[in-house]
């Protein structure tokens, strides 16, 4: 088991590794020009040059890179004298549109985009897998046809729809406060306040999840139910409880695990349209408006590679899970 | 005393798109504790769909289930097919218990052996989980797995085929059930693992004193293991007897078929094995009068085409041997040579 979590945790770095390379290379062949973009239309040639070096990009990429890489460990500084910026490690860069290292941007979005991603994530799951088991437990009952129509709406309903109209309900009944909504608050400090603040959002994402969770939970279960070895639980003399509870849904919930933890990942890196809607100061928002609006290579960088090392390094979560779950996956 | 099990005109069918599938129909046996009952039959002609009846395994909302099946417990009788299905659950494992044809599956791919095993003992018996695993341990020992103690953790699919179908074996007797269903237990196995499986049913019989269902389509089986068989074809028992009789006087013409297809030591050298022609008739349109009739090849032995018009009855044409013919029984024994001829 530990050779086989090291195995794997070296792929995942040589993973991570090239992910930031191919991002490093994509976004320093863009046809835009960074150091022209950090001060305004009538901006002297000399000063985008010097903003250019201050930027450490009037040195080749694999230098850049190289820089970039190094930063991550023992953190970088830029320029010299008095208008000297230092960010300390592991430093993403620095974003010359916000003024401040791009890892106090990180630290101050991802709170609110792993509360997003958490209470949906719980959220749906519950709602899913209990919805798919009640639908498979009463096939072709009004309970199953109810959850179908609940799957096709939640499929059918995107985000930026199911999002605004949740949305504009909650303002209309006076449930948040157009004002307050979207600030950042600590569970730890007000878990009210915070819970206030993601309960919209949870349930937007967790529609769209849910019934994708739902269709997946409902079709594991009827199979699993046909299973040899359910027959064989049935004879034993289990009731039809501990059969479903210890037999079936085991083995059913499995496959879950993988899509879950994927999905999970996917969230981590930022909801963006999610985020947009309830006016969230997440990672999905920071990206969208370092591409949108201001252009941020650094931001821009930065929040992929990390979007990417959360998919890849919860991909290595999923396995060691899986291994957990399935013993024949664990031999070999 | 009564016998263990006593099924009486047991009938199962599954409603479907295409119309009623009489799966089985108006079966009766007896089986004692001691005692092996082989149901013999080809794919199809009902022997799983009656003992999955008679455990109770059956969907009730989606079959029709008639007749009963009847433990005669040391409580007193209990039909398996009129209790509720709960009752019935709390007979399953610990009164009658069931193994089936396919291992690789059978078992949960999840769970140690040990664990499974030792979840069946639970439900009968009070005691600690290290209690289950020690029962469990006892078991496998007793069914021969080498090195039960060390096997006890290991998972299904570091098991062999016939290892399997021993854990099946240890899992299904380890309450002591007094009646044991082997669904075809060593057709997926290979010929040098099959005899060591009956080897160790009928030694598990003797030490348990179980009544033995066992449900094969191998006539050589049947001839190793079973004290009585009983023929099935398309849903009908259509011979039953001890098991000489079937062998050496079968009654049936199915019968007399069934045995020529197959090789046999005690016949002439040199004679051919006979299939039997055509395919056995669909289960929702059975013929009106034998359902063994368009594959027969004596049906014109009986006069005014009643094999045709008229379904036979099972009768008891000599003692303790029933068959369900219209032939007479100087006409079978016609029948009879009429094959050992053509060698």
């Amino acid at each position: 088991m530990l050779k086989f979590v090291a195995k794997r945790l070296m792929s995942t770095i040589i993973v991570v590794t090239l992910v930031s390379i191919s991002v490093f290379l994509i976004f320093a062949f863009l046809p835009m020009d960074p150091a022209r973009l950090t001060c305004g239309k009538g901006c002297s040639v000399p000063v985008i040059e010097a903003n250019r070096h201050r930027l450490g990009l009037d040195v080749p990429v694999q230098v850049q890179y190289g820089r970039f890489a190094k930063g991550l460990f023992v953190g970088r500084t830029y320029g010299e004298g008095a208008a000297k910026i230092e960010c300390p490690a592991p430093a993403f860069g620095y974003s010359f549109n916000k003024h401040e290292c791009v890892t106090t941007l990180i630290a101050e979005a991802f709170p609110v985009t792993l509360s997003l991603a958490t209470g949906a994530f719980i959220l749906w799951l519950l709602l899913g897998v209990s919805l798919g088991v009640v639908a498979a437990r009463r096939q072709n009952k009004w309970q199953d046809k109810a959850s179908t129509v609940f799957v096709l709406v939640g499929i059918s309903l995107p985000t930026f729809v199911s999002g605004i109209l949740i949305y504009l309900i909650a303002l209309r009944f006076n449930l948040i406060n157009p004002i307050e909504a979207g600030r950042w608050v600590s569970p730890f400090a007000n878990p009210i306040g915070w819970l206030k603040n993601f309960i919209l959002p949870w349930i937007t994402l967790a529609l769209a999840f849910a019934a994708t969770y739902t269709r997946f939970t409902r079709s594991n279960v009827i199979e699993t139910s046909s299973e040899d070895y359910i027959r064989t639980a049935r004879a034993k003399g289990l009731s039809e409880k501990v059969i479903l509870r210890k037999h079936t849904l085991r083995a059913a919930l499995a496959p879950i695990v993988t899509i879950a933890g994927l999905d999970f990942a996917g969230l981590l890196g930022g909801a963006i349209i999610t985020e947009q809607i309830f006016n969230l100061p997440g990672l999905g928002r920071l990206s969208l408006r370092a591409v949108l609006i201001d252009y941020d290579l650094p931001v821009i960088v930065s929040t992929t590679i990390l979007a990417a090392t959360f998919v890849v390094v919860m991909n290595l979560v999923v396995d060691i899970a899986y291994a957990y779950i399935d013993p024949r996956v664990r031999v070999g | 005393m009564k016998p263990f099990l006593e099924v009486k005109n047991l009938s199962v069918s599954f409603p479907t798109h295409d119309g009623l599938v009489k799966a089985s129909n108006d079966i009766s046996f007896t089986v004692a504790r001691g005692e092996t009952l082989a149901v013999v039959g080809e794919s199809g002609s009902g022997k799983s769909v009656t003992s999955l009846a008679v455990m109770g395994l059956h969907n009730r909302n989606t079959t029709n289930i008639s007749g009963e099946a009847i433990l005669n417990l040391e409580t007193g009788p209990v039909d398996t097919i009129s209790a509720s299905p709960d009752a019935v659950r709390k007979l399953r494992g610990k009164s009658m218990a069931m193994i089936f044809q396919d291992p690789m599956s059978a078992l949960h791919p999840y769970y140690s052996i040990g664990d499974q095993i030792a979840e069946a003992w639970g439900l009968y018996n009070k005691g600690s989980k290290k209690d289950g695993l020690k029962r469990a341990t006892q078991m496998l020992e007793l069914v021969g797995i080498p090195g039960a103690a060390k096997r006890v953790k290991e998972f299904p699919h570091q098991f062999s085929g016939g290892m399997r179908q021993r854990v099946m074996i240890a899992m299904a007797l380890v309450n002591n059930p007094s009646l044991l269903i082997a669904d075809e237990p060593t057709t997926a196995l290979d010929v040098t693992v099959q005899s060591q499986i009956l080897q160790l049913l009928r030694e598990m019989q003797k030490e348990f004193n179980m009544a033995v269902i066992l449900i094969t389509h191998d006539l050589g089986v049947v001839a190793e293991v079973a004290d009585r068989a009983c023929v099935m074809y398309a849903g009908k028992i259509v011979e039953q007897s001890a098991i000489d009789d079937i062998y050496y006087t079968p009654d049936h013409p199915y019968t007399i078929g069934l045995l020529n297809s197959i090789p046999r030591v005690d016949q002439l050298e040199g004679r051919r094995l006979q299939a039997i022609p055509g395919q056995p008739p669909s289960l929702i349109s059975l013929p009106r009068g034998c359902a063994f009739q368009p594959r027969c090849a004596f049906s014109h032995l009986v006069p005014n085409n009643r094999c045709v018009t008229e379904v036979p009855l099972l009768e008891e044409k000599i003692v303790g041997h029933f068959s369900r013919c219209h032939l007479t029984e100087a006409q079978l024994v016609q029948a009879r040579s009429a094959v050992g001829s053509e060698a």
